[in-house]
């Protein structure tokens, strides 16, 4: 199940669409990556409404995601995250630090928006 | 309806087939959504340990009954290297897969009822129950 990646002028929106295996979660990972390097992206949305759990590698994966990101200079927001999911993430102990969230994909599209344009 | 389900747990692929039928399962008993999500988020934890230590392993999902109540029964079962410490692996921020380290503490906290067995050299049951409220 690959996720497709959106380039949305300065930025990559990456909409997961159903259940993620590992594998798939690690093929995001190198795809966007690679992408924010290819189009020299300034931000990144990962839209995980669709995920049906976010597990400890998921949420550790999503965290690499970001942390990569960072290293190229580029933000990431992870948006829409069920409630039901984060009431299983803090019950399971897991947070995603200080990666940036948003409600829907929106606001975090606003978020970016509003960071790159008073930076610039 | 099925009551019971046994899932050959071997890759990731699995990982998610197991959480997915257990969710299924926690709805057909009439679990509410979060509840059939913290079970969803247990099984994948318990079947991705499976996978990660063992290899290869079984996941059964089972809607069980006990004093008025209805409830889903996980037993997570490997024959893997087992688990030398328990206690040490019940500690929150032990790993020795170089994970977050929140596997089983977390998966208790999950659970209403939580029950681990190990045997070095001989595998791991690890055993969950949620009682609907």
């Amino acid at each position: 199940m690959e996720v497709p990646i959106l380039k949305q002028g300065q930025f990559l929106i990456a909409t997961i669409q159903a259940a993620l295996s590992d594998a798939d979660l690690v093929q995001l990972r190198t795809a966007l990556v690679r992408q924010v390097v290819r189009f020299r992206s300034l931000g990144v949305i990962v839209d995980v409404t669709a995920m049906d759990v976010v597990d400890s590698f998921a949420s550790r994966t999503l965290l690499e995601i970001s942390r990569m990101i960072r290293l190229r200079g580029a933000d990431t927001v992870i948006v829409g995250i069920q409630p039901e999911v984060a009431f299983a993430m803090v019950q399971l102990g897991l947070t995603l630090e200080d990666i940036p969230t948003a409600l829907d994909l929106e606001e975090g599209l606003a978020y970016l928006q509003q960071k790159f344009t008073t930076t610039d | 309806m099925t009551q019971e389900a046994q899932i050959p747990i071997s890759s990731d692929k699995d990982v998610v087939l197991a959480r997915q039928q257990g969710r299924l399962l926690a709805l057909q008993l009439d679990f509410s959504i979060s509840d059939a999500t913290l079970i969803a988020m247990a099984i994948s934890e318990l079947s991705r340990n499976i996978v990660s230590y063992a290899g290869t392993g079984t996941v059964i999902l089972k809607g069980i009954q006990g004093s008025g109540r209805i409830g889903l029964m996980i037993v997570a079962a490997d024959a893997g290297p087992g688990i030398a410490d328990i206690a040490l692996a019940m500690r929150d921020g032990f790993s020795s897969s170089g994970g977050l380290g929140l596997g089983l503490p977390g998966v208790r906290r999950l659970m209403d009822e939580f029950d681990i067995s190990s045997e070095p050299g001989r595998g791991t049951t690890v055993t969950g129950k949620k009682w609907r409220l």
